[in-house]
């Protein structure tokens, strides 16, 4: 057993930089992976490196569900060197150590699928282009190679998809992003405004506004000390859950678009709508870009807001429920989803998913029950957990999520019925401070960290989209399916582009 | 049977009758007026997160403008959102609101093609390329074509291949890694054809603008047919735009 040395801190406490230990590399490894292994209430939130000096700072954070704390420690290493990964000894590090090689050149010498992630625009070798990706290929006469996008054939966004198949049958799924690629993380640094910074975080990723948006004010509130009313927590609990709600809601229509139930698809697609609308009442803006802002609220809620809001319920969940109980009872439509698109207990284990990918497995993954932020410890929230892996699972989880944001929203409306702050307040950001902030999103956990210099300014800032962990699940999920159940499984996890290319 | 007839009974009617004429619900960010108003001008332009005013006089330009709402909240006596969600035009220039100007946005009609209304009057089939799009066009774009705004009911259809497509419709603000496949599509695309910009990303690259990891060649290289402010943009900012660029002239 190695000396435990890592600073622990809670989400969303500002942290001066100097407690973190700095560990040798040999040291940090074996303790980041020894945190990790065999215990499932533990997983890799964030890690990731930064110039310091002439040197490469890494920072691993690890979070612990039952003592709700993060595990912080870090490591100096030569740019442009080579190491021993993590990975090797625990898969929960794939994608963050192969950030770090993109970004600093540092070799893993016994990492098993170091991969360039997303071709970032300052990466460290430039020479690396997007279309040169090298696919993992079978040498084989009988298989066949079946490659989509990256522009695909809805209306979505960019990723390139190489299946490897036997016939109809998918042996091997390789997903290549990074098209999306925006340098958000960059432009957070670059542009010093506080409105700038919201309207970035508001862009990552444009189905996740409330969720990427939240973890942003929070965080920096913190990190400037600055203490919001119980109102700013609640209006965020509010947008949050009507952010799940509406898109679970769409997910449950793409679902049965996909096989092929039209009624499904128009009746939860038009259910959607009143849910944005109100967003749109209550913002100004469907997808409530524009509504959340560090300290303040631009738009009132209102007491008529939320006997408007409450109005809606009563009209949607009738209607959903019926459509819901028909879907449910489908013997053509169940056939499709169960036992389709696996994700087994310890193959989501290893990869280390999020969220709903996590929860659909029996893994009890949800930042609002182990690291509750905006006042949800006030809230009894319970998990909605799910055993099979499969694509029924993660249907089932949209259907009992809809309701539980229902009636955890009714349950805040009890206590608030308007919500006023609409004056900026002034905020400075404490120098020399590292902070870390986890929002579950409806996707699962968001984390975005910072670091900042001595003047307070951002030294890092570092955004994980819950769909970091979760592309690689579901290229676990179609192995062995037919390839014609590539699009259900898709769906069923619908992860993010651009909140993975950044 | 019966089940799926009671079902549909309870949806009601869903469709709207008049996409040209209905009201959005609430408050809505759309065309703004700017008033002649005296304030602090340079205060003003500073605050925009993506420059979009310009000061003395004051102008705003609904292509790089995120629709934040900030500025209309810190200098309400200046800048107001109307509730007027037809912004599209064809004319780059018209997208920049002047002081006091009160008027419809509406496309040149000197700049439409006349080959528009002749070929795609009837069907339009578009191809989607989201090129950094933050899926909130693209979401939105998806909702055009849902049970209340139906924009199919117009001849106006998404297609799988630009092989059979009439033009593209772009969202983002076109990454360099996206630079290529977008250049290809549209070369896919049989001509005589047409591009759409929606959204603010797409327009003038939005928060992104200055960022080094985007290529907007391909912009200075065509023509563009539409532009289609918001961010995200409005479904009925979109069909009543590719309505206006359709019609008979
Ligand atoms: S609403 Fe538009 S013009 Fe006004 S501050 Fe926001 S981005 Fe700038």
């Amino acid at each position: 057993m190695t000396t435990v040395n890592y600073k622990s801190v809670t989400n969303n406490q500002a942290t001066a930089l100097k407690d973190i230990p700095v560990l040798e590399y040999s040291k940090f490894a074996d303790m980041n992976v020894e945190l990790i292994n065999g215990n499932p209430a533990r997983h890799c939130v964030n890690y990731f490196g930064y110039h310091l000096s002439d040197k490469i700072s890494l920072i691993c954070c690890i979070a612990d569900d039952d003592l709700h704390q993060i595990f912080v420690s870090s490591a100096l290493v030569e740019e442009n060197t080579e190491l021993e990964s993590l990975t090797f000894r625990n898969h929960n590090f794939e994608k963050f150590e192969r950030e770090i090689h993109e970004n600093f050149g540092i070799r893993y010498s016994d990492h098993p699928w170091l991969k360039p992630v997303r071709y970032a625009h300052n990466r460290f070798d430039k020479k690396q282009r997007i279309e040169g990706y090298p696919f993992y290929e079978a040498d084989s006469e009988e298989l066949h190679e079946v490659g989509v996008g990256p522009i695909h054939a809805g209306v979505i966004e960019p990723g390139h998809f190489r299946f490897i198949c036997n016939g109809e049958q998918i042996l091997h799924l390789e997903i290549q992003l990074g098209y999306q690629h925006r340098g958000i993380e960059q432009l957070f640094l670059q542009k010093t405004q506080l409105l700038e910074r919201s309207t970035l975080a508001e862009n990552i990723a444009g189905d996740t506004v409330v969720g990427h948006t939240t973890a942003f004010v929070n965080l920096w509130e913190s990190l400037c000390g600055h203490t919001p009313d119980d109102g700013l927590h609640y209006s965020r609990i509010l947008a949050l859950e009507l952010e799940r709600i509406a898109i679970h809601t769409g997910d449950l229509a793409a679902v049965c678009a996909d096989i092929a139930y039209q009624l499904g698809n128009s009746v939860y697609g038009r259910l959607r709508t009143p849910i944005v609308n109100f967003m749109q009442e209550w913002g100004g803006n469907r997808l409530s870009k524009g509504l959340i802002r560090a300290g303040k609220l631009n738009f009132p809620f209102t007491a008529g807001h939320s006997k408007r809001l409450l109005e809606i319920f009563d009209s949607f969940e009738p209607d959903f429920i019926e459509i819901t109980q028909k879907l449910f009872n489908l013997p053509s439509a169940l056939s499709r989803m169960e036992k389709t698109g696996v994700v087994t207990y310890d193959e989501v284990l290893e990869i280390g998913t999020v969220g709903m990918a996590a929860r659909m497995s029996g893994l009890s993954r949800d930042i609002r029950l182990s690291h509750p932020h905006n006042l949800y410890n006030s809230i009894k929230h319970k998990p909605v957990i799910k055993r099979h892996g499969d694509v029924y699972s993660r249907v089932q989880i949209r259907r009992e999520e809809v309701r539980q944001s229902i009636s955890h929203i009714k349950g805040v409306l009890q206590n608030v019925q308007e919500i006023r702050q609409p004056l900026n307040v002034e905020m400075n950001p404490q120098s020399r401070k590292f902070i870390l902030s986890l929002v579950e999103g409806w996707r699962g956990e968001i984390c975005h960290c910072a670091i900042t210099n001595e003047e307070g300014n951002l030294l890092v800032y570092k955004i994980k989209d819950p769909s970091h962990h979760n592309w690689m699940a579901l290229a676990q999920s179609v192995r062995n399916n037919d390839i014609s159940d590539f699009p259900i499984c898709n769906k069923s996890f619908n992860l993010s582009y651009c909140g993975h290319d950044l | 049977m019966f089940d799926n007839l009671r079902i549909l009974w309870h949806q009601g009617k869903q469709y709207i009758p008049n996409v040209t004429t209905v009201k959005v619900p609430g408050i809505f960010r759309g065309r703004p007026v700017i008033s002649k108003a005296s304030v602090d001008e340079s205060l003003l332009a500073d605050l925009c997160p993506t420059k979009a005013i310009t000061v003395n006089p004051v102008s705003l330009d609904l292509g790089k403008c995120t629709f934040c709402g900030e500025c209309s909240i810190q200098f309400p006596d200046k800048i107001s959102f109307t509730m007027e969600y037809k912004l599209s035009t064809n004319d780059r220039a018209r997208l920049i609101i002047n002081e006091e100007d009160d008027s419809p946005i509406v496309l040149n009609p000197m700049l439409v093609r006349a080959e528009i209304h002749r070929l795609f009057g009837r069907s339009l089939k578009l191809r989607q390329v989201s090129a950094g799009g933050d899926n909130s066009c693209e979401w939105e774009l998806n909702a055009s074509n849902n049970v209340q705004f139906d924009i199919s009911r117009f001849g106006i259809d998404f297609v799988a291949s630009p092989r059979h497509a009439d033009g593209i419709i772009i969202t983002g603000p076109i990454t360099a890694n996206m630079a290529e496949p977008l250049e290809r599509c549209y070369n896919a695309v049989p001509d005589p054809k047409i591009i759409i910009l929606a959204g603010t990303d797409a327009i003038s690259g939005g928060i992104f603008a200055d960022s080094p990891a985007l290529n907007r060649e391909f912009l200075s290289k065509h023509t563009i047919d539409l532009y289609v402010p918001g961010n995200p943009i409005h479904p009925l900012t979109f069909i009543n735009g590719v309505l206006e660029l359709l019609k008979k002239r």
